[in-house]
């Protein structure tokens, strides 16, 4: 059995028997992708299976992309980017045997969010717990909690037909989205008249409107609305939120929809279990083989050239970067029309989030949560009302960092042990919001650090021995996500999740089904339908299109 | 004690009331109006608001109005002239010189970037193909989404409009329709002061900011006023915008409307479900088949009908109709005409913009948000006694201005910060034109709360309820009640609250007569 050895490999890190490390200099593969993103490897191992030869290129020394675990200080491991796992779709969990080769999602309890006032609220995954806590709040809003949890279930339960789908185009008189098309209508149609025009509206309503319609308490508000903004460069007065407060919403743990939970060894778990699954089917993963350009004759793609020179040959390569690097940097603008590389340049892809890990010598104290409540194994924000997300968010729009920002906090070796050393803790903030450039110009080391203090100061508001705690913190900015892992502009989803940029628009009208203008060229990352997070539905979709356009069967999957 | 039995019963005489009563008394109904103010006009109506001035109180311009309303009520035989059409509108700048803008391309003037002209005209061309879609689906009755006839047809008939654009306007139309209109101008022009303009049109009236996605509908929804079928131009009644209601008054009655003023309707009757007719400030009582209000949506359902005779899930949705205004009016009688830097004499016949880029008119929305009035806000301001003598003394003037962003409830309470928001204003104001502060002789603001008082209007709401993508069409003002009928038999609504929306347009009037004679039919 291949796959235990290198569930012992903890981190991203492949074991080197099995990358294979001498080439001779051409080298010619079934398909080539490009970027080890988690989307990238579900691709892969979907090709892998269908037995097609393929390799995985990927620019950094490691492999996940933004869905890694990382040794950056010596006995802790850190989720850098992605920390959390809900989204990543069950399907895909399946039929790749993920746990089989090392991955193992821990659940957990629920959230908890601090107040300004000293007080907390807790929340959790159980229905009926959390109803009796949101009735400490308003009686009215526990009430309404049923509703408003039945409205949301509804929407999951239907958007999530739509997730391994690929969009059909609306302006095409194909046969096939003419029929995708129609059956799309069908599931729309039955959901009978009144749930029709709720379903509509709620992909262009804004997640305050919402959660007005339900809840009068500001706290409760304050802490749904959180997940609406996450990612996003939106603040929660803005139409279109709720259907981003959906996209986080309609992930699911063990079968529990709408649940979190924490990868065993960090979020790069998830991309060393693909990376063992496909090898395991045969395929290939190269470390350090950044691609520089992707070789075009005759309008058809036929391989990839590396930074050092060296050229690998396929009649299939799909990109896991996004849409903007993928089509403006590795390839030649001469081999695209000219008005898909002006819709690509105009694809919005700013990023809003920023991301601290810190290495913690000891669990630090938040006198405010009482001493055993299990929600502060979960999510612990630090918010009271949508109006304090909504001014975090006025600030990303002036071109600064939120003074007073929004906060994702997550202490995962409490559940994980084997993220930090016995007694000490890894934690790990996401930050709401950051902007990708300052008003004062692109960010400096000066403004990373600056930003990285608000953050430590906002939490240390809320936790006396927080910073005498930090042994190690690493800051990362839109600037950071960029360089460090490729996301244009530090867009943790390869492009904003807004209605102009979801289904058949994403990432352009007209290629949202994964190819581009460029025949044997397909995209495979979040830039794609149905868009980011740790899902890996676009992986899975473009694997599909790939393999019909092989004239393999769809049944494939 | 039951006199007459009307056939149909119109409460509110605003213009939306007074075109459907019309249609109604053409069809050969039998109409009375009742309008609780002493004129008719309601939001749409000319006012003294100091000796000798006159001024259109809500809105000040017409752009929307349906002209094929104005052909078949005849209103120029019933007294409607023009004072002005085809007003420019004109982006004021401190840094550069003015630019502007009119329906007719060529009379555009200003100092233009290189190129700017061109992408502009291609922008505006596009988009009015777009607008002339949605200007389409506006003179019709919304269908519903349920399996009958006629709405499936309704539909298919919507969705192959849109199909037959082409396939890339298509596919730019489904792309752009939820999108902001910050992007879109930031992808298409270069121009500050031409995109603060555009961005400010888009926002007019609604709760957003530009950076705000659904946008760019709200500002397709103003360009509906140049598709192929309206007017074009921004203009002007001789006498304010209450004369329109004057011509569609007179028109009215000579269909045969009753129109009674000063009578406020107390509450709407009903027996079983059904419409019985209305009660009246001094307690009459009148019968009829059909009452069709002007009113907004909530206090038609939830005030003069009451919550009881509806449906909980239903109540509820009306509820949630946001309904709270974000602009304010501010008039000033002048006596002597202030200058505009920059604007030349023809320009300062149109509408005068302060929105110099698009950053000015988001740092502006974000105010309201929050229960504040802008410190720096936007302001449209017209002078219309340069072409219209009779609103004011000779040689005086008025200057009627919309301002934005002002709360329905400042969260510190309007009655002392009244007269330092219109000082704000005036000091805006003044930054452009810096001689007018002292040729002002007496000033009027009316707040979003004064506007609800006056009008009655539910929150001073411009369009009866918030404007948006996803409170359109069959949304608006609540899924269940977009085709004008209400869920009680006989009950109807004809205001901006309903389809198409605000803007002194007249179509919810004449929508709502087309439903409600629908239903009359066997």
């Amino acid at each position: 059995m291949p796959a235990r050895g290198l569930i012992r490999a903890r981190v991203a890190e492949i074991s080197p028997p099995l990358i294979r490390q001498q080439f001779p200099l051409m080298l010619s593969y079934d398909a080539i992708i490009i970027g080890a993103g988690h989307n990238g490897l579900v691709t892969a191992c979907y090709l892998a299976r269908a037995g097609l030869r393929v390799v995985v290129l990927e620019g950094n020394p490691y492999i996940g992309g933004a869905t890694v675990s990382r040794e950056l200080y010596p006995g802790f491991t850190y989720s850098n980017c992605s920390y959390v796992c809900s989204l990543f779709r069950p399907e895909i969990f399946r039929t790749l045997d993920l746990p089989r080769y090392g991955l193992q999602v821990i659940p957990y309890e629920g959230s908890v969010t601090m107040t300004r006032d000293g007080g907390y609220f807790a929340s959790f995954v159980d229905h009926d717990a959390n109803r009796r806590e949101i009735s400490r709040f308003s009686k009215r809003d526990a009430e309404n909690y049923d509703r408003f949890s039945h409205e949301m279930s509804r929407q999951c339960r239907f958007i999530k037909k739509f997730l391994l789908t690929t969009p059909p185009d609306p302006t095409s008189f194909k046969w096939r989205d003419l029929k995708d098309l129609a059956s799309l209508g069908a599931a729309f149609y039955d959901l009978g008249e009144t749930q029709m025009y709720d379903t509509i509206r709620f992909y262009t309503m804004s997640c305050a409107d919402l959660l007005d319609q339900y809840f009068e308490s500001d706290v409760i508000k304050g802490v749904i609305a959180g997940s609406s903004i996450i990612g996003t460069a939106l603040g929660p007065y803005s139409p279109g939120t709720a259907y981003v407060m959906l996209h986080h919403y309609m992930g699911e743990v063990d079968g529990t929809i709408g649940a979190w939970g924490y990868a065993r060894g960090g979020m790069g778990s998830i991309a060393t279990a693909l990376a063992n699954a496909l090898q395991a089917h045969g395929g290939e993963v190269r470390v350090n083989a950044e691609v520089n350009d992707v070789i075009v004759k005759d309008g058809r793609v036929c391989g990839v050239a590396l930074k050092d020179g060296e050229e690998l040959h396929a009649a299939t390569v799909a990109s896991n970067l996004d849409v903007k690097r993928t089509f403006l940097n590795i390839m030649d603008e001469r081999d695209l029309p000219a008005e898909f590389v002006r819709r690509v340049q105009r694809f919005k892809i700013r990023g809003s989030s920023g991301k601290l890990n810190i290495a913690l010598d000891g669990m630090p104290s938040f006198p405010q949560i009482p001493e055993n409540c299990p929600a502060r194994r979960g999510d612990m924000h630090i918010t009271d009302s949508m109006e304090r997300i909504e001014r975090a968010y006025d600030d990303w729009k002036s071109g600064t960092w939120s003074k007073d920002p929004y906060v994702d906090m997550l202490i995962p070796s409490q559940i994980d042990p084997t993220l930090a050393p016995p007694g000490q803790h890894m934690m790990s903030v996401f930050v709401q919001y950051a902007p990708p450039r300052l008003a004062s110009g692109d960010w400096t080391d000066a403004d990373r650090d600056a930003f990285g203090s608000t953050v430590v100061d906002a939490i240390g508001a809320y936790s006396p021995d927080f910073k005498d705690r930090i042994r190690h913190m690493e800051v990362r900015t839109p600037r950071e996500l960029e360089a460090e892992i490729g996301l244009t502009e530090g867009n943790i989803f390869q492009g904003e999740l807004t209605l102009d940029q979801l289904m058949f628009n994403r990432p352009v009208p007209g290629y949202a089904q994964y190819r581009s203008p460029v025949e044997g060229m397909y995209l495979c990352g979040s830039s794609t339908h149905p868009g980011g997070g740790v899902m890996g539905a676009p992986g899975a979709n473009a694997a599909r299109e790939i393999l019909r356009d092989l004239g393999r069967k769809d049944g494939q999957l | 004690m039951k006199s007459v039995r009307y056939d149909a019963i119109v409460v509110g005489g605003g213009h939306n009331g007074l075109v459907c009563a019309n249609y109604l008394a053409r069809a050969r109904q039998r109409v009375l109006l009742l309008e609780a103010a002493d004129q008719v006009g309601g939001a749409a109506a000319t006012e003294s608001f100091a000796p000798g001035f006159r001024v259109s109180s809500c809105a000040h311009l017409v752009y929307l109005f349906d002209p094929s309303i104005s052909a078949e009520l005849k209103l120029a035989d019933h007294g409607l002239v023009w004072s002005a059409v085809d007003l420019p509108s004109v982006a004021l700048s401190q840094e550069r010189a003015v630019l502007s803008i009119s329906s007719d391309p060529t009379l555009s003037a200003g100092e233009w970037m290189s190129g700017e002209h061109k992408r502009f005209d291609a922008l505006m061309a596009r988009m009015t193909r777009f607008a002339s879609v949605l200007q389409n689906l506006y003179t019709r009755v919304p269908p519903r989404l349920r399996n009958r006839r006629g709405d499936i047809v309704a539909l298919v008939q919507a969705a192959w409009r849109i199909r037959r654009l082409g396939r890339d306007d298509m596919r730019e139309l489904l792309r752009i329709a939820g999108m902001n209109i910050a992007d879109l101008l930031d992808d298409e022009l270069n121009d500050d002061r031409l995109k603060g303009m555009l961005a400010f049109d888009a926002v007019l009236g609604t709760r957003l900011g530009p950076r705000a996605p659904n946008t760019v509908f709200t500002w397709l929804h103003r360009l509906v006023s140049r598709a192929p079928a309206a007017h074009g131009g921004i203009m002007h009644p001789l006498g304010g915008v209450g004369a329109l209601c004057d011509a569609l008054s007179r028109s009215a009655q000579a269909a045969g409307v009753e129109i009674r003023t000063g009578a406020r309707v107390e509450s709407i009757m009903c027996d079983a479900d059904r419409v019985t007719g209305v009660r009246v400030a001094d307690g009459e009582e009148i019968g009829a088949r059909q009452v069709i209000s002007n009113a907004d949506p909530q206090q038609t359902l939830l005030s003069l009908l009451g919550a009881r005779e509806l449906d909980t899930e239903f109540v509820r949705r009306v509820r949630d109709v946001p309904m709270a205004g974000t602009a304010a009016k501010l008039h000033l009688a002048i006596d002597d005409l202030p200058t505009f830097v920059g604007v030349d004499p023809e320009q300062a016949r149109g509408r005068l913009v302060i929105a110099p880029n698009i950053d000015y008119v988001e740092r502006a929305s974000n105010a309201i948000k929050y229960g504040e009035y802008a410190p720096q806000p936007v302001i449209e301001i017209t002078i219309p006694s340069l072409h219209d003598s009779t609103l004011a003394p000779p040689g005086k003037h008025v200057l009627s201005a919309i301002v934005q962003y002002a709360p329905y409830t400042l969260r510190a309470g309007w009655g002392a910060h009244r007269d330092e928001f219109a000082d704000c204003v005036i000091a805006v104001l003044a930054e452009y034109a810096p001689d007018l502060p002292d040729k002002i002789v007496e000033r009027q603001l009316l707040l979003p709360v004064d506007i609800e008082q006056r009008y009655g209007m539910t929150g001073g709401h411009w369009h009866h309820g918030e404007l948006g993508l996803e409170r359109f069409w069959m949304w608006r003002p609540t899924p269940g009640a977009a085709q004008y009928q209400m869920p009680v038999e006989g009950l109807f609504l004809c205001g901006a609250g309903c389809h198409p929306g605000g803007g002194v347009m007249g179509l919810a009037g004449r929508n709502a007569a087309r439903a409600v004679l629908a239903t009359a039919r066997p």
